[in-house]
């Protein structure tokens, strides 16, 4: 029998490597993008695993509901980043300072 | 029980592997495809933990649609890849530095006393057990309201995404069906009286 912290701790590998990659791809917003997807890939691991342990059903719809958000996000994101590359023709992260934030 | 841990560790390694090499593929179309392979290989764990209708969600809904439009975006950019790569090695030594804290931290949570070892026997379904059924039992009656505000969500992300990319081109001729339902017989035919023309006989 597989112990519930081995799916922890593989949430917790895949959640830090996109907390590496949003660090060390800072500069390609599509990079960014995908890290974020994967980050909730970490986040649904953990909530199917802790499901199926607990013999709790509300764990998976949860999962359904952060697809749904994240097919969304995925969506909004991408039609942001067409538009931003028609106008400025560019997706470095460095460029993107019009805002001056 | 043997067979059960051989495949998770396996489908456990490329899931990584595959994550990994999205962070660091140097092609941002390499990227996507790996992360491709990650959905498939987390979607193979869902199945494991008999998650079966969210795992085949998963790979309809995120490589079917999802990663499908990235890699669209991504080919359709045309992209300066090394200007994107400039600061790579300069953040790896504090992008790393956190990763392996934060799982260093995680994992001697974990392995210490969080008391996820207590849990150890999920209950172990059935044959005749059906996990869409079970979730749509709970999904339609205990989760309806949130099962539609997920559903204005998705139509506010229609709209967004197609406002957002809508171009209207300069001197594009388009019908206008309002105009053209409230247009008068007077405003387009005219009836002029005119004498009746006689041909000359003999000419």
């Amino acid at each position: 029998m597989i112990p519930l912290s081995y799916y922890l701790i593989l949430g917790a590998i895949l959640f830090c490597l996109s907390v590496a990659g949003i660090f060390i791809n800072r500069k390609n917003v599509i990079i960014l993008l995908m890290s974020i997807e994967l980050m909730l890939l970490a986040v649904n691991m953990n909530f199917i695993a802790f499901s199926h342990y607990m013999n709790d059903i509300a764990g998976q719809v949860f999962v359904f509901f952060i697809l749904t958000v994240a097919a969304a996000e995925a969506a909004i994101g991408l039609a942001i980043l067409v538009v931003l590359y028609r106008n400025k023709s560019t997706i470095n992260v460095d460029d993107l300072d019009s805002m001056k934030g | 029980m043997i067979t059960e841990k051989v495949m998770f560790f396996v489908f456990a390694s490329v899931l990584v592997f595959a994550a990994l090499r999205v962070i660091t593929a140097r092609n941002p179309v390499h990227s996507a495809l790996f992360l491709v392979l990650a959905f498939f290989s987390s979607s193979a764990l869902w199945i494991l933990l008999q998650a079966e209708f969210l795992a085949i969600t998963l790979v309809l809904v995120y490589v079917g649609a999802v990663m499908v439009l990235f890699l669209f975006v991504v080919m359709m950019l045309d992209i300066n890849l090394t200007k994107l790569r400039e600061g790579f090695i300069k953040y790896l030594p504090v992008g790393a530095t956190v990763a392996l804290l934060i799982i260093a931290e995680m994992i001697i949570v974990l392995n210490a006393n969080f008391g996820a070892n207590k849990i150890t026997s999920p209950m172990i379904h059935g044959p005749g057990y059906s996990n869409t059924a079970a979730i749509g039992g709970v999904m339609y009656t205990d989760y309806l309201y949130p099962f539609e505000i997920a559903a204005v969500i998705l139509l506010v992300a229609i709209i967004a995404a197609i406002v957002l990319t809508l171009r209207r081109k300069v001197g594009a001729k388009s019908q206008s069906p309002a105009a053209q339902v409230q247009v008068r017989k007077s405003d387009r035919l005219r009836v002029v009286k005119m004498p009746v023309e006689r041909k000359e006989i003999g000419q």
